[in-house]
């Protein structure tokens, strides 16, 4: 199977299955899903924490970017956003 | 679909996953039902609401996120819309387990409302079930209108079917019916060996002839019908060479709540010897899961003999399952007999030997089956006192 494509420009969301919150007893932020659990630790889970049904990747690229000034993070921020959408745990609006 | 426990990132320090069986009482009367043989005992002593919000609440501080309502069937209790609300306001993922028995609109929305992630809806197969279901569309017209409510409420189709040796000729019709039903993940897993099942077994278990015309009805369905429902077949654990990983390790992730308020590490425990099991009435989780001796029994590999304390694969499997070894060889601390390391695995495999043989139909040998039903159950507490 290939990897499905990311759209750039269209909002993403978080698909509806999943929940996404922050785990005191983890010390990390949490996608909880039926019968199951992803660690998103450090910049993961401040990555999916941006996923709110309105930004695009560009403009959570750009929110970084302007968080961060002079950090190239682009590039990890591409590559997590493309695994979490090949991982089906989140989707771009139509 | 991947389970909590295969996630290797996590120490967990408390229970990931919460099991709160609400009630024993059931309209059915599955041959495979894993409750316990005696019940019928807990019928007079179920959690109040307040009891099981308590016992959601300290879980959850110790650190447990998915919280599963099953039963029986959970929906004979009428204050589960609470408990879903509530639980899922505590930041639990709710898993409803069901039957879909007594499932309707105005519960179905509720639960929603309440945040419940997700429901699995059970075919009850007891042979009854399948012989309604095979002769007459009861159970079908049943089954297709809870599914229809679960996906316009915008849920995923989840179907679980038990499988053993007097359904499992009909892969293609239970497959049909799934696709019918619109089910998005469907699995079709051999019954366990435990309790009502236990009791049932030589009427239960599959032969490898039966297991591998299923398994190929399978692979074919799912190629004709590719991704649109996900199926999963699991064979029963007398068919393997080694054990399976029994709830990631005693007391490791899973709290099972039975409804008199007995914490248990799994659904079975109820049955070893020697261990007391705490009651939620009497101690806090806190207590329960960290210090209690019944849940320290089998926890780690302490407890271990050979051949599995000097065995590469004891951090894998654990040594299998404490009941099943109970069960058994009579002794919970052996090796799993599924495992052909054990020297009781002669017990499984004269089983399986056994499953080969022709049996009389399904039809003949009605009288002899237990039926999961509340008069074999106090005949079973009558016997056993
Ligand atoms: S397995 Fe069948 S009898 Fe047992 S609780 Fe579930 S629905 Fe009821
Ligand atoms: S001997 Fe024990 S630890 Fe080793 S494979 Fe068998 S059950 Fe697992």
């Amino acid at each position: 199977m290939s990897d499905p494509i990311l759209v750039k420009d269209r909002p993403l969301s978080l698909q509806k299955q999943f929940r996404f919150q922050w785990e005191p007893a983890q010390e990390s932020y949490v996608l909880l899903y039926p019968e199951g659990l992803i660690k998103l630790p450090g910049s993961s889970g401040e990555i999916m924490k941006l996923i709110d049904g309105s930004k695009s990747v560009d403009e959570i690229i750009a929110y970084l970017e302007e968080q961060f000034p002079g950090v190239d993070l682009k590039n990890d921020v591409l590559d997590f956003l493309e695994h979490a959408y090949g991982k089906n745990w989140i989707c771009t609006n139509d | 679909m991947e389970k909590i426990g295969s996630v290797p990132t996590i120490k967990p320090k408390g229970p990931l996953w919460v099991n709160a069986e609400i009630t024993y009482k059931c309209p059915l009367h599955c041959v495979f039902c894993y409750n316990p043989l005696d019940y019928a005992s807990t019928f007079k002593s179920e959690l109040s609401t307040d009891d099981w919000l308590k016992v959601f609440r300290q879980s959850r501080d110790l650190g447990a996120v998915q919280l599963g309502i099953s039963g029986g069937e959970p929906l004979m209790r009428d204050d589960v819309e609470i408990m879903v609300s509530e639980a899922s306001q505590m930041g639990y993922y709710v898993n409803l387990l069901t039957s879909g028995i007594g499932l309707t609109e105005k519960r179905i929305s509720a639960f929603k409302e309440g945040g419940l992630g997700q429901i699995q809806l059970s075919f009850q197969d007891s042979t009854k079930e399948l012989n309604d279901f095979l002769s007459s569309t009861k159970t079908f017209e049943l089954k297709s209108k809870v599914a229809k409510l679960i996906k316009e409420h915008d849920y995923p189709m989840v179907l679980n079917v038990v499988l053993h040796r007097l359904n499992i000729d009909h892969m293609d019709q239970i497959l049909e019916m799934a696709e019918a039903m619109g089910a998005d993940h469907v699995e079709l897993a051999n019954s366990q060996y435990y309790a009502w099942a236990l009791k049932n077994r030589s009427y239960l278990m599959p032969s490898e002839e039966q297991l591998r015309k299923a398994e190929e009805t399978t692979n074919r369905f799912r190629e004709k019908i590719g991704n649109k429902m996900k199926l999963y077949f699991i064979v029963p654990d007398y068919y393997a060479n080694r054990p399976k990983a029994c709830m990631n390790g005693w007391g490791s992730v899973f709290l099972n709540v039975a409804p008199d308020g007995l914490a248990l590490p799994c659904h079975e425990a109820r049955m070893l010897p020697g261990l007391t099991f705490p009651n939620v009435r009497d101690h806090d989780m806190e207590w329960i899961w960290n210090e209690s001796p019944a849940f320290n029994a089998y926890r780690g590999e302490s407890w271990m003999k050979e051949p599995c304390r000097s065995c590469d694969d004891r951090a894998k499997d654990f040594g299998g399952c404490r009941c099943q070894a109970f069960q058994l060889t009579g002794d919970a601390t052996n090796t799993d007999p599924v495992c052909d390391k054990s020297e009781h695995h002669h017990i499984i495999t004269e089983q399986v030997e056994l499953a080969q043989k022709p049996q009389p139909p399904a039809a003949d040998i009605k009288p002899i089956i237990f039926y999961r039903d509340d008069k074999n159950s106090k005949a079973l507490i009558a016997e056993n006192s």
